[in-house]
Protein backbone atom coordinates (compact mmCIF):
# COMPACT_ATOMS: atom_id res chain seq x y z
CA UNK A 1 0.00 0.00 0.00
CA UNK A 2 0.98 3.94 -0.67
CA UNK A 3 2.61 5.46 2.32
CA UNK A 4 -0.42 6.75 3.96
CA UNK A 5 -1.57 10.40 4.20
CA UNK A 6 -2.95 10.37 7.38
CA UNK A 7 -1.84 7.76 10.06
CA UNK A 8 -2.69 7.56 13.69
CA UNK A 9 -0.86 5.29 16.10
CA UNK A 10 -2.06 4.65 19.89
CA UNK A 11 -3.75 8.02 19.87
CA UNK A 12 -5.49 8.32 23.19
CA UNK A 13 -7.46 11.04 25.08
CA UNK A 14 -9.77 11.00 28.49
CA UNK A 15 -11.05 13.86 30.26
CA UNK A 16 -10.35 12.81 34.32
CA UNK A 17 -11.61 9.37 34.17
CA UNK A 18 -13.37 9.03 30.83
CA UNK A 19 -11.37 7.77 28.51
CA UNK A 20 -12.55 9.48 25.18
CA UNK A 21 -10.45 8.26 22.86
CA UNK A 22 -8.46 4.70 23.47
CA UNK A 23 -5.68 3.73 21.49
CA UNK A 24 -7.02 4.51 18.06
CA UNK A 25 -4.64 3.27 15.25
CA UNK A 26 -6.07 4.18 11.94
CA UNK A 27 -5.05 5.10 8.22
CA UNK A 28 -6.43 7.17 5.26
CA UNK A 29 -4.39 5.98 1.81
CA UNK A 30 -4.42 9.05 -1.03
CA UNK A 31 -7.62 9.64 -2.38
CA UNK A 32 -9.33 6.64 -0.35
CA UNK A 33 -12.46 8.08 1.45
CA UNK A 34 -12.55 6.15 4.96
CA UNK A 35 -15.40 6.75 6.72
CA UNK A 36 -15.19 6.84 10.95
CA UNK A 37 -18.79 5.56 12.10
CA UNK A 38 -20.09 4.94 16.01
CA UNK A 39 -23.01 5.64 18.01
CA UNK A 40 -23.37 9.19 19.66
CA UNK A 41 -20.71 9.49 22.12
CA UNK A 42 -18.44 6.83 20.75
CA UNK A 43 -16.12 9.60 20.42
CA UNK A 44 -15.92 10.73 17.07
CA UNK A 45 -15.87 14.25 16.93
CA UNK A 46 -12.84 14.20 19.75
CA UNK A 47 -10.95 11.66 17.30
CA UNK A 48 -11.54 14.31 14.63
CA UNK A 49 -10.37 17.45 17.05
CA UNK A 50 -7.35 15.74 17.89
CA UNK A 51 -6.55 14.97 14.37
CA UNK A 52 -7.47 18.78 13.64
CA UNK A 53 -5.10 19.83 16.67
CA UNK A 54 -7.75 21.67 18.15
CA UNK A 55 -7.45 18.85 21.04
CA UNK A 56 -4.19 17.70 22.44
CA UNK A 57 -3.45 14.29 22.46
CA UNK A 58 -2.49 12.37 25.76
CA UNK A 59 -0.61 9.50 23.79
CA UNK A 60 -0.03 8.44 20.61
CA UNK A 61 1.58 9.78 17.17
CA UNK A 62 -0.25 11.32 14.10
CA UNK A 63 1.45 11.36 10.92
CA UNK A 64 0.40 13.43 7.78
CA UNK A 65 2.48 13.29 4.29
CA UNK A 66 5.33 11.90 6.42
CA UNK A 67 5.36 14.39 9.01
CA UNK A 68 4.63 13.54 12.90
CA UNK A 69 2.26 16.09 13.11
CA UNK A 70 0.91 15.10 16.59
CA UNK A 71 2.76 18.58 18.38
CA UNK A 72 1.31 20.74 15.76
CA UNK A 73 -1.10 23.71 16.43
CA UNK A 74 -4.49 23.79 14.11
CA UNK A 75 -3.35 26.48 11.80
CA UNK A 76 -0.32 24.83 11.05
CA UNK A 77 -1.80 21.40 10.36
CA UNK A 78 -4.40 23.40 8.24
CA UNK A 79 -1.12 25.17 6.22
CA UNK A 80 0.47 21.62 5.82
CA UNK A 81 -3.03 20.81 3.90
CA UNK A 82 -5.27 19.40 6.64
CA UNK A 83 -8.89 20.88 5.87
CA UNK A 84 -11.85 20.03 8.27
CA UNK A 85 -15.48 21.04 8.12
CA UNK A 86 -17.02 20.94 11.50
CA UNK A 87 -20.25 18.96 13.28
CA UNK A 88 -21.89 22.72 14.09
CA UNK A 89 -21.90 24.72 11.08
CA UNK A 90 -18.61 27.27 11.03
CA UNK A 91 -18.16 30.41 8.75
CA UNK A 92 -17.71 34.11 9.18
CA UNK A 93 -21.38 35.09 9.12
CA UNK A 94 -20.35 38.80 8.56
CA UNK A 95 -18.70 38.10 5.29
CA UNK A 96 -20.01 36.84 1.76
CA UNK A 97 -19.68 33.56 0.33
CA UNK A 98 -17.04 34.41 -1.72
CA UNK A 99 -15.03 36.40 0.73
CA UNK A 100 -15.15 33.29 3.19
CA UNK A 101 -13.77 31.35 1.01
CA UNK A 102 -11.05 33.79 -0.41
CA UNK A 103 -9.44 34.39 2.91
CA UNK A 104 -8.87 30.36 2.86
CA UNK A 105 -7.10 30.88 -0.77
CA UNK A 106 -5.16 33.94 0.86
CA UNK A 107 -4.32 32.09 4.01
CA UNK A 108 -2.30 29.36 1.76
CA UNK A 109 -1.02 32.02 -1.18
CA UNK A 110 1.09 34.50 0.17
CA UNK A 111 1.64 36.84 3.59
CA UNK A 112 -1.42 37.64 5.55
CA UNK A 113 0.97 40.42 6.61
CA UNK A 114 0.02 42.86 3.98
CA UNK A 115 -1.19 45.81 5.18
CA UNK A 116 -1.65 48.11 2.18
CA UNK A 117 -4.37 47.12 -1.37
CA UNK A 118 -7.91 46.03 -0.71
CA UNK A 119 -8.04 42.39 -0.09
CA UNK A 120 -11.61 42.36 -1.45
CA UNK A 121 -10.42 42.99 -4.62
CA UNK A 122 -7.38 40.87 -4.94
CA UNK A 123 -8.42 38.76 -8.79
CA UNK A 124 -6.21 36.15 -8.28
CA UNK A 125 -7.71 35.31 -4.53
CA UNK A 126 -11.71 35.91 -5.92
CA UNK A 127 -10.77 34.06 -8.83
CA UNK A 128 -9.53 30.52 -6.80
CA UNK A 129 -12.57 31.22 -4.31
CA UNK A 130 -15.12 31.53 -7.04
CA UNK A 131 -13.40 27.84 -8.86
CA UNK A 132 -14.42 26.46 -5.05
CA UNK A 133 -17.78 27.92 -4.98
CA UNK A 134 -18.64 26.73 -9.08
CA UNK A 135 -17.25 22.91 -7.48
CA UNK A 136 -20.01 22.79 -4.73
CA UNK A 137 -22.96 24.73 -7.07
CA UNK A 138 -22.37 27.91 -4.98
CA UNK A 139 -21.24 30.51 -6.84
CA UNK A 140 -24.73 32.12 -7.95
CA UNK A 141 -25.04 32.40 -4.06
CA UNK A 142 -21.42 34.62 -3.27
CA UNK A 143 -22.49 37.69 -2.82
CA UNK A 144 -24.62 36.87 -0.25
CA UNK A 145 -23.25 37.27 3.41
CA UNK A 146 -22.60 33.70 4.83
CA UNK A 147 -24.83 34.30 8.18
CA UNK A 148 -27.86 34.57 5.40
CA UNK A 149 -27.45 31.44 3.79
CA UNK A 150 -29.43 28.28 4.23
CA UNK A 151 -28.10 25.29 6.31
CA UNK A 152 -27.53 23.43 3.35
CA UNK A 153 -25.64 26.10 1.61
CA UNK A 154 -23.25 26.73 4.27
CA UNK A 155 -22.68 23.19 4.48
CA UNK A 156 -21.83 23.74 0.84
CA UNK A 157 -19.93 26.27 1.81
CA UNK A 158 -18.05 25.04 4.29
CA UNK A 159 -16.56 22.10 1.72
CA UNK A 160 -16.17 25.07 -0.67
CA UNK A 161 -13.45 26.56 2.20
CA UNK A 162 -12.16 23.20 2.60
CA UNK A 163 -11.11 23.10 -0.97
CA UNK A 164 -9.81 26.29 -1.97
CA UNK A 165 -7.19 25.44 1.08
CA UNK A 166 -6.04 22.45 -1.89
CA UNK A 167 -6.01 19.86 0.76
CA UNK A 168 -4.18 16.48 1.23
CA UNK A 169 -6.64 15.24 3.23
CA UNK A 170 -10.43 16.02 3.63
CA UNK A 171 -11.82 15.81 7.38
CA UNK A 172 -15.44 16.30 7.37
CA UNK A 173 -17.44 15.88 10.39
CA UNK A 174 -20.85 14.95 9.61
CA UNK A 175 -20.92 17.19 6.63
CA UNK A 176 -25.19 16.15 5.76
CA UNK A 177 -25.71 16.87 9.90
CA UNK A 178 -29.32 19.08 10.00
CA UNK A 179 -29.43 19.16 6.21
CA UNK A 180 -32.51 18.10 4.00
CA UNK A 181 -33.34 14.82 1.98
CA UNK A 182 -32.79 17.10 -0.75
CA UNK A 183 -29.83 18.51 0.64
CA UNK A 184 -28.49 15.76 1.63
CA UNK A 185 -28.59 13.58 -1.68
CA UNK A 186 -26.58 16.66 -3.28
CA UNK A 187 -24.09 16.44 -0.60
CA UNK A 188 -23.65 12.93 -1.21
CA UNK A 189 -23.46 13.37 -5.26
CA UNK A 190 -20.69 16.17 -4.47
CA UNK A 191 -18.91 13.78 -1.90
CA UNK A 192 -18.47 11.58 -4.92
CA UNK A 193 -17.52 13.25 -7.48
CA UNK A 194 -14.27 14.28 -4.86
CA UNK A 195 -13.59 10.79 -3.97
CA UNK A 196 -10.51 9.53 -5.64
CA UNK A 197 -9.18 12.99 -6.07
CA UNK A 198 -8.29 14.01 -2.22
CA UNK A 199 -8.00 11.71 0.73
CA UNK A 200 -11.11 11.78 2.90
CA UNK A 201 -12.11 10.84 6.66
CA UNK A 202 -15.60 11.03 6.72
CA UNK A 203 -17.72 11.07 10.01
CA UNK A 204 -21.30 10.70 9.40
CA UNK A 205 -24.80 9.06 10.59
CA UNK A 206 -26.25 8.88 7.28
CA UNK A 207 -25.78 4.92 6.54
CA UNK A 208 -26.75 5.12 3.32
CA UNK A 209 -24.51 7.45 2.12
CA UNK A 210 -21.10 6.13 4.21
CA UNK A 211 -22.17 2.54 2.59
CA UNK A 212 -22.31 3.46 -0.74
CA UNK A 213 -19.40 6.21 -0.75
CA UNK A 214 -16.99 4.65 1.89
CA UNK A 215 -14.24 2.57 0.55
CA UNK A 216 -13.54 1.87 4.19
CA UNK A 217 -15.03 1.59 7.29
CA UNK A 218 -14.06 1.90 10.69
CA UNK A 219 -16.57 1.76 13.64
CA UNK A 220 -15.64 3.34 16.88
CA UNK A 221 -17.12 2.75 20.13
CA UNK A 222 -16.72 3.60 23.39
CA UNK A 223 -13.08 5.18 22.15
CA UNK A 224 -12.31 1.90 20.77
CA UNK A 225 -11.84 0.94 16.87
CA UNK A 226 -14.10 -2.71 17.09
CA UNK A 227 -14.02 -3.44 13.44
CA UNK A 228 -12.18 -1.91 10.50
CA UNK A 229 -12.62 -2.59 6.46
CA UNK A 230 -14.41 -2.97 3.66
CA UNK A 231 -17.90 -1.99 3.95
CA UNK A 232 -19.19 -5.71 3.19
CA UNK A 233 -16.59 -7.07 5.65
CA UNK A 234 -18.16 -4.76 8.28
CA UNK A 235 -21.91 -4.82 7.42
CA UNK A 236 -21.05 -8.58 8.17
CA UNK A 237 -19.27 -8.04 11.18
CA UNK A 238 -20.92 -9.82 14.01
CA UNK A 239 -19.51 -7.56 17.05
CA UNK A 240 -20.36 -3.96 14.75
CA UNK A 241 -24.10 -5.39 13.84
CA UNK A 242 -25.08 -6.59 17.66
CA UNK A 243 -23.39 -3.72 18.85
CA UNK A 244 -24.28 -1.15 16.61
CA UNK A 245 -26.21 -1.14 13.25
CA UNK A 246 -29.08 -3.17 14.15
CA UNK A 247 -31.74 -3.63 12.06
CA UNK A 248 -30.90 -0.52 9.35
CA UNK A 249 -28.49 -2.74 8.09
CA UNK A 250 -30.10 -5.58 8.31
CA UNK B 1 -23.35 30.59 -17.51
CA UNK B 2 -19.97 30.33 -15.62
CA UNK B 3 -19.32 33.83 -17.34
CA UNK B 4 -22.32 35.25 -16.13
CA UNK B 5 -22.03 34.18 -12.55
CA UNK B 6 -18.43 35.68 -13.05
CA UNK B 7 -19.42 38.33 -14.03
CA UNK B 8 -22.03 38.93 -11.35
CA UNK B 9 -19.69 38.34 -8.85
CA UNK B 10 -16.94 40.84 -10.04
CA UNK B 11 -20.15 43.92 -10.20
CA UNK B 12 -19.97 44.39 -6.94
CA UNK B 13 -16.55 44.27 -6.11
CA UNK B 14 -15.82 47.42 -8.59
CA UNK B 15 -18.85 49.08 -6.66
CA UNK B 16 -18.10 52.49 -5.49
CA UNK B 17 -17.73 53.01 -2.46
CA UNK B 18 -21.19 53.77 -0.12
CA UNK B 19 -21.22 57.40 -0.87
CA UNK B 20 -22.51 58.19 2.89
CA UNK B 21 -19.61 56.52 4.15
CA UNK B 22 -16.81 58.57 2.45
CA UNK B 23 -19.31 61.71 3.42
CA UNK B 24 -18.80 61.35 6.55
CA UNK B 25 -14.97 61.87 7.27
CA UNK B 26 -14.51 63.89 4.27
CA UNK B 27 -16.77 66.37 6.13
CA UNK B 28 -15.41 65.75 9.51
CA UNK B 29 -11.59 66.40 7.80
CA UNK B 30 -13.07 69.73 6.10
CA UNK B 31 -14.30 70.88 9.68
CA UNK B 32 -11.07 70.56 11.14
CA UNK B 33 -9.06 71.87 8.43
CA UNK B 34 -11.70 75.22 8.27
CA UNK B 35 -11.47 75.34 12.75
CA UNK B 36 -8.62 77.31 12.75
CA UNK B 37 -9.81 80.27 10.36
CA UNK B 38 -13.59 80.78 11.64
CA UNK B 39 -11.84 80.77 14.98
CA UNK B 40 -9.36 83.84 14.25
CA UNK B 41 -12.37 86.05 14.57
CA UNK B 42 -12.90 85.19 18.23
CA UNK B 43 -10.97 83.02 21.12
CA UNK B 44 -8.11 82.07 18.67
CA UNK B 45 -5.43 80.41 20.79
CA UNK B 46 -8.43 78.84 22.95
CA UNK B 47 -10.31 76.96 20.21
CA UNK B 48 -6.91 75.70 18.47
CA UNK B 49 -5.80 74.41 22.12
CA UNK B 50 -8.80 72.57 22.57
CA UNK B 51 -9.23 71.43 18.90
CA UNK B 52 -5.50 70.19 18.94
CA UNK B 53 -5.95 68.36 22.10
CA UNK B 54 -9.68 66.39 20.99
CA UNK B 55 -7.66 65.68 17.99
CA UNK B 56 -5.44 64.23 20.16
CA UNK B 57 -7.45 62.07 21.68
CA UNK B 58 -9.10 61.24 18.39
CA UNK B 59 -5.67 59.40 17.45
CA UNK B 60 -5.57 57.34 20.65
CA UNK B 61 -9.15 56.71 20.32
CA UNK B 62 -8.37 55.20 16.22
CA UNK B 63 -5.90 53.46 17.39
CA UNK B 64 -8.16 51.80 19.79
CA UNK B 65 -10.91 51.17 17.25
CA UNK B 66 -8.64 49.26 15.38
CA UNK B 67 -8.30 46.57 18.10
CA UNK B 68 -11.66 47.07 19.83
CA UNK B 69 -14.13 47.63 17.10
CA UNK B 70 -11.83 45.18 14.15
CA UNK B 71 -10.04 42.91 16.51
CA UNK B 72 -13.03 42.85 19.50
CA UNK B 73 -10.00 43.15 22.17
CA UNK B 74 -11.13 45.30 24.68
CA UNK B 75 -8.20 46.96 26.11
CA UNK B 76 -8.87 48.72 29.21
CA UNK B 77 -4.76 49.81 29.50
CA UNK B 78 -4.79 51.84 26.19
CA UNK B 79 -4.08 54.99 28.04
CA UNK B 80 -0.31 53.58 29.17
CA UNK B 81 0.99 54.28 25.13
CA UNK B 82 -0.72 57.56 25.39
CA UNK B 83 1.77 57.75 28.64
CA UNK B 84 4.77 56.07 27.40
CA UNK B 85 4.48 58.09 24.24
CA UNK B 86 4.50 61.50 26.69
CA UNK B 87 7.08 60.02 28.78
CA UNK B 88 9.28 59.31 25.48
CA UNK B 89 8.75 63.01 24.95
CA UNK B 90 9.02 64.44 28.28
CA UNK B 91 12.26 61.95 29.28
CA UNK B 92 14.23 63.02 26.07
CA UNK B 93 13.76 66.75 26.39
CA UNK B 94 15.03 66.48 30.19
CA UNK B 95 17.90 64.89 28.64
CA UNK B 96 18.61 67.58 25.67
CA UNK B 97 16.96 65.68 23.07
CA UNK B 98 14.05 68.38 21.59
CA UNK B 99 14.04 66.85 18.00
CA UNK B 100 10.18 66.54 17.03
CA UNK B 101 10.68 63.14 14.80
CA UNK B 102 13.68 61.97 17.21
CA UNK B 103 10.98 62.40 19.84
CA UNK B 104 7.70 61.14 18.19
CA UNK B 105 10.07 58.09 16.73
CA UNK B 106 11.34 57.27 20.36
CA UNK B 107 7.62 57.64 21.63
CA UNK B 108 6.53 55.27 19.12
CA UNK B 109 9.18 52.49 19.29
CA UNK B 110 8.89 52.63 23.08
CA UNK B 111 5.23 52.17 22.83
CA UNK B 112 5.35 49.07 20.10
CA UNK B 113 7.76 47.48 22.39
CA UNK B 114 5.53 47.88 25.65
CA UNK B 115 2.90 46.52 23.45
CA UNK B 116 4.74 43.76 21.80
CA UNK B 117 5.64 42.09 25.15
CA UNK B 118 2.22 43.09 27.60
CA UNK B 119 0.25 41.92 24.00
CA UNK B 120 2.48 38.66 23.75
CA UNK B 121 1.25 37.84 27.19
CA UNK B 122 -2.64 39.38 27.40
CA UNK B 123 -3.49 37.96 23.71
CA UNK B 124 -3.54 34.26 25.56
CA UNK B 125 -6.46 35.53 27.47
CA UNK B 126 -10.25 35.86 26.14
CA UNK B 127 -13.11 38.20 27.33
CA UNK B 128 -13.08 39.70 30.67
CA UNK B 129 -9.55 37.93 31.40
CA UNK B 130 -8.45 40.03 28.31
CA UNK B 131 -10.26 43.09 29.78
CA UNK B 132 -8.41 42.70 33.37
CA UNK B 133 -4.79 42.02 32.07
CA UNK B 134 -4.92 44.82 29.98
CA UNK B 135 -6.02 46.53 32.78
CA UNK B 136 -3.21 45.23 35.08
CA UNK B 137 -0.77 46.12 32.81
CA UNK B 138 -1.68 49.98 31.76
CA UNK B 139 -1.85 50.20 36.10
CA UNK B 140 1.76 49.10 36.07
CA UNK B 141 2.86 51.40 33.84
CA UNK B 142 1.25 54.04 36.29
CA UNK B 143 2.76 52.78 39.07
CA UNK B 144 6.20 53.07 37.30
CA UNK B 145 5.52 56.40 35.99
CA UNK B 146 4.62 57.59 39.56
CA UNK B 147 7.96 56.10 41.15
CA UNK B 148 10.24 58.10 38.09
CA UNK B 149 11.40 60.81 40.90
CA UNK B 150 13.96 61.42 38.49
CA UNK B 151 11.60 62.72 36.32
CA UNK B 152 9.22 64.25 38.32
CA UNK B 153 7.43 61.38 40.12
CA UNK B 154 4.08 61.53 40.82
CA UNK B 155 4.47 65.08 40.16
CA UNK B 156 4.72 64.99 36.59
CA UNK B 157 7.38 66.49 34.53
CA UNK B 158 7.58 69.88 32.98
CA UNK B 159 8.97 70.58 29.62
CA UNK B 160 11.16 73.21 28.83
CA UNK B 161 9.60 73.98 25.39
CA UNK B 162 7.81 72.07 23.16
CA UNK B 163 10.29 69.34 20.72
CA UNK B 164 11.62 71.67 17.39
CA UNK B 165 11.41 70.46 14.17
CA UNK B 166 14.73 70.57 12.29
CA UNK B 167 15.99 73.00 15.07
CA UNK B 168 13.49 75.39 14.50
CA UNK B 169 11.05 76.30 17.09
CA UNK B 170 7.81 75.71 14.67
CA UNK B 171 5.74 73.87 17.14
CA UNK B 172 5.72 76.38 19.20
CA UNK B 173 3.41 78.13 16.58
CA UNK B 174 -0.58 77.10 18.01
CA UNK B 175 -1.31 77.15 14.51
CA UNK B 176 1.07 74.98 13.04
CA UNK B 177 0.69 72.71 16.08
CA UNK B 178 -2.24 72.83 15.16
CA UNK B 179 -2.28 71.27 11.30
CA UNK B 180 0.70 69.18 12.64
CA UNK B 181 -1.81 67.50 14.95
CA UNK B 182 -3.92 67.14 11.91
CA UNK B 183 -1.67 66.09 9.58
CA UNK B 184 -1.14 63.19 12.34
CA UNK B 185 -4.60 62.41 12.62
CA UNK B 186 -5.27 62.37 8.90
CA UNK B 187 -1.98 59.91 8.50
CA UNK B 188 -3.54 57.62 11.18
CA UNK B 189 -6.96 57.55 10.30
CA UNK B 190 -5.95 56.78 6.15
CA UNK B 191 -3.49 54.12 7.94
CA UNK B 192 -6.00 52.23 9.66
CA UNK B 193 -8.12 52.26 6.76
CA UNK B 194 -5.91 51.09 4.50
CA UNK B 195 -4.99 48.47 7.44
CA UNK B 196 -8.73 47.60 7.54
CA UNK B 197 -9.12 46.58 4.34
CA UNK B 198 -5.83 45.29 3.29
CA UNK B 199 -5.12 41.30 3.99
CA UNK B 200 -4.09 41.94 7.33
CA UNK B 201 -7.07 43.67 8.61
CA UNK B 202 -9.52 41.55 6.29
CA UNK B 203 -7.73 38.30 8.56
CA UNK B 204 -8.52 40.43 11.56
CA UNK B 205 -12.14 41.04 11.14
CA UNK B 206 -12.56 37.67 10.00
CA UNK B 207 -10.83 36.34 13.38
CA UNK B 208 -13.06 39.14 15.18
CA UNK B 209 -16.25 36.97 13.97
CA UNK B 210 -14.91 33.63 13.99
CA UNK B 211 -11.67 32.48 15.65
CA UNK B 212 -11.73 29.19 15.44
CA UNK B 213 -12.64 28.92 11.78
CA UNK B 214 -9.36 31.11 11.02
CA UNK B 215 -7.18 29.05 12.76
CA UNK B 216 -8.80 25.78 10.86
CA UNK B 217 -8.31 27.44 7.39
CA UNK B 218 -4.54 28.31 8.41
CA UNK B 219 -4.46 31.73 10.22
CA UNK B 220 -2.03 31.98 13.50
CA UNK B 221 -5.24 33.75 15.11
CA UNK B 222 -3.02 34.66 18.11
CA UNK B 223 -0.24 36.35 16.05
CA UNK B 224 -2.62 38.16 13.66
CA UNK B 225 -3.73 39.93 16.80
CA UNK B 226 -0.27 40.67 18.34
CA UNK B 227 0.76 42.47 15.44
CA UNK B 228 -2.97 44.23 15.49
CA UNK B 229 -1.70 45.15 19.19
CA UNK B 230 1.20 46.43 18.85
CA UNK B 231 0.06 48.91 15.75
CA UNK B 232 -2.65 49.80 17.84
CA UNK B 233 -0.33 50.49 20.46
CA UNK B 234 1.83 52.66 17.94
CA UNK B 235 -0.38 55.15 16.99
CA UNK B 236 -1.61 55.73 20.64
CA UNK B 237 2.13 56.59 21.62
CA UNK B 238 2.48 59.07 18.46
CA UNK B 239 -0.51 60.58 20.20
CA UNK B 240 1.34 60.32 23.58
CA UNK B 241 4.01 62.46 21.95
CA UNK B 242 1.78 65.63 21.10
CA UNK B 243 0.05 65.29 24.09
CA UNK B 244 2.89 65.92 25.84
CA UNK B 245 3.78 68.75 23.30
CA UNK B 246 0.33 70.59 23.39
CA UNK B 247 0.62 70.70 27.50
CA UNK B 248 4.24 70.79 27.83
CA UNK B 249 3.92 68.74 30.86
CA UNK B 250 3.65 64.79 31.45
CA UNK B 251 1.96 63.38 34.22
CA UNK B 252 1.59 59.68 35.25
CA UNK B 253 -2.30 61.07 35.46
CA UNK B 254 -1.97 60.24 31.61
CA UNK B 255 -1.96 56.46 32.02
CA UNK B 256 -4.40 56.19 34.88
CA UNK B 257 -7.06 53.60 34.28
CA UNK B 258 -10.17 55.93 34.11
CA UNK B 259 -8.12 57.41 31.06
CA UNK B 260 -8.34 54.15 29.40
CA UNK B 261 -12.07 53.84 30.22
CA UNK B 262 -12.53 57.37 28.31
CA UNK B 263 -11.05 56.12 25.01
CA UNK B 264 -13.25 53.23 25.22
CA UNK B 265 -16.10 55.47 25.64
CA UNK B 266 -15.15 57.49 23.10
CA UNK B 267 -14.98 54.67 20.35
CA UNK B 268 -18.20 52.99 21.58
CA UNK B 269 -20.01 56.46 21.83
CA UNK B 270 -18.57 57.19 18.41
CA UNK B 271 -19.60 53.61 17.22
CA UNK B 272 -17.18 50.95 17.24
CA UNK B 273 -15.47 49.64 14.37
CA UNK B 274 -15.34 52.61 11.44
CA UNK B 275 -12.37 54.38 12.77
CA UNK B 276 -14.22 58.06 11.76
CA UNK B 277 -16.78 56.97 14.46
CA UNK B 278 -13.10 57.34 16.55
CA UNK B 279 -12.97 61.52 15.68
CA UNK B 280 -17.00 61.71 16.26
CA UNK B 281 -16.76 60.21 19.77
CA UNK B 282 -13.65 61.94 21.16
CA UNK B 283 -15.04 65.30 19.48
CA UNK B 284 -18.28 64.70 21.52
CA UNK B 285 -16.54 63.45 24.39
CA UNK B 286 -14.44 66.47 25.23
CA UNK B 287 -16.58 69.23 23.75
CA UNK B 288 -19.58 68.02 26.50
CA UNK B 289 -16.61 67.83 29.06
CA UNK B 290 -15.98 71.20 28.27
CA UNK B 291 -19.01 72.67 28.29
CA UNK B 292 -20.82 70.25 30.54
CA UNK B 293 -17.89 70.89 33.20
CA UNK B 294 -18.32 74.88 32.60
CA UNK B 295 -22.15 74.67 33.69
CA UNK B 296 -22.23 72.75 36.48
CA UNK B 297 -19.79 70.67 39.17
CA UNK B 298 -21.13 67.34 38.78
CA UNK B 299 -21.02 67.58 34.91
CA UNK B 300 -20.64 63.01 34.94
CA UNK B 301 -24.40 62.84 36.46
CA UNK B 302 -25.79 64.49 33.14
CA UNK B 303 -23.08 62.79 30.96
CA UNK B 304 -23.73 59.05 32.19
CA UNK B 305 -27.18 58.83 31.66
CA UNK B 306 -26.92 61.05 27.73
CA UNK B 307 -24.38 58.16 26.98
CA UNK B 308 -26.69 54.96 27.98
CA UNK B 309 -28.99 56.41 25.56
CA UNK B 310 -27.09 56.38 22.46
CA UNK B 311 -25.31 53.17 23.33
CA UNK B 312 -29.12 52.02 24.02
CA UNK B 313 -30.59 53.52 21.08
CA UNK B 314 -28.29 54.83 18.37
CA UNK B 315 -27.09 51.72 16.42
CA UNK B 316 -23.52 52.05 15.59
CA UNK B 317 -22.91 55.28 17.30
CA UNK B 318 -22.60 58.35 16.82
CA UNK B 319 -21.73 57.38 12.61
CA UNK B 320 -24.35 55.46 12.76
CA UNK B 321 -26.72 58.24 13.23
CA UNK B 322 -24.94 60.45 10.85
CA UNK B 323 -24.69 57.34 7.95
CA UNK B 324 -28.33 56.40 8.54
CA UNK B 325 -28.09 53.72 10.80
CA UNK B 326 -26.07 51.98 8.55
CA UNK B 327 -23.20 49.96 10.07
CA UNK B 328 -19.56 50.14 8.50
CA UNK B 329 -16.76 47.70 8.68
Amino acid sequence: MAEPILGLSGVSKRFGALVVSDDVSLTVAPGELHALIGPNGAGKTTLIHQIAGSLASDAGRIGFCGRDITALPMHERARLGLARSFQITSVVPGFSALENVALAVQARSGSSFRFFGNAAREAALNAQALEALETVALAARADVPAGLLSHGEKRALELAIALAMRPKLLLLDEPMAGTGREESLKLVALLASLKGRYAILLVEHDMHAVFSLADRISVLIYGRIVASGAPDAVRADPTVRAAYLGEEAA
Amino acid sequence: MSADIAQAVRTPLRRPLDPRALAVPLVVFAALALLPAAAAFGATSYVLSLGARVMIFAIAAISLDLILGYGAMVSFGHAAYLGIGAYAAGILMAEGVDDALLGAGAAIAASGLFALVTGYVSIRTKGVAFIMITLAFGQMAYFVANSLSEYGGSDGLTMASRSTLLGLKLLKNDLTFYYVVLACLAGSYLLCRAVVAARFGRALRAIRENPVRMAAVGYDVERIRLVAYVIAGMIAGLSGFLLANQTEFVSPAYMAWQRSGELIVMVILGGMGSLVGAILGAVAFLMLEETLSHLMEHWKVVFGPLLVLVVLFVRGGLTGLLAGGKRHG
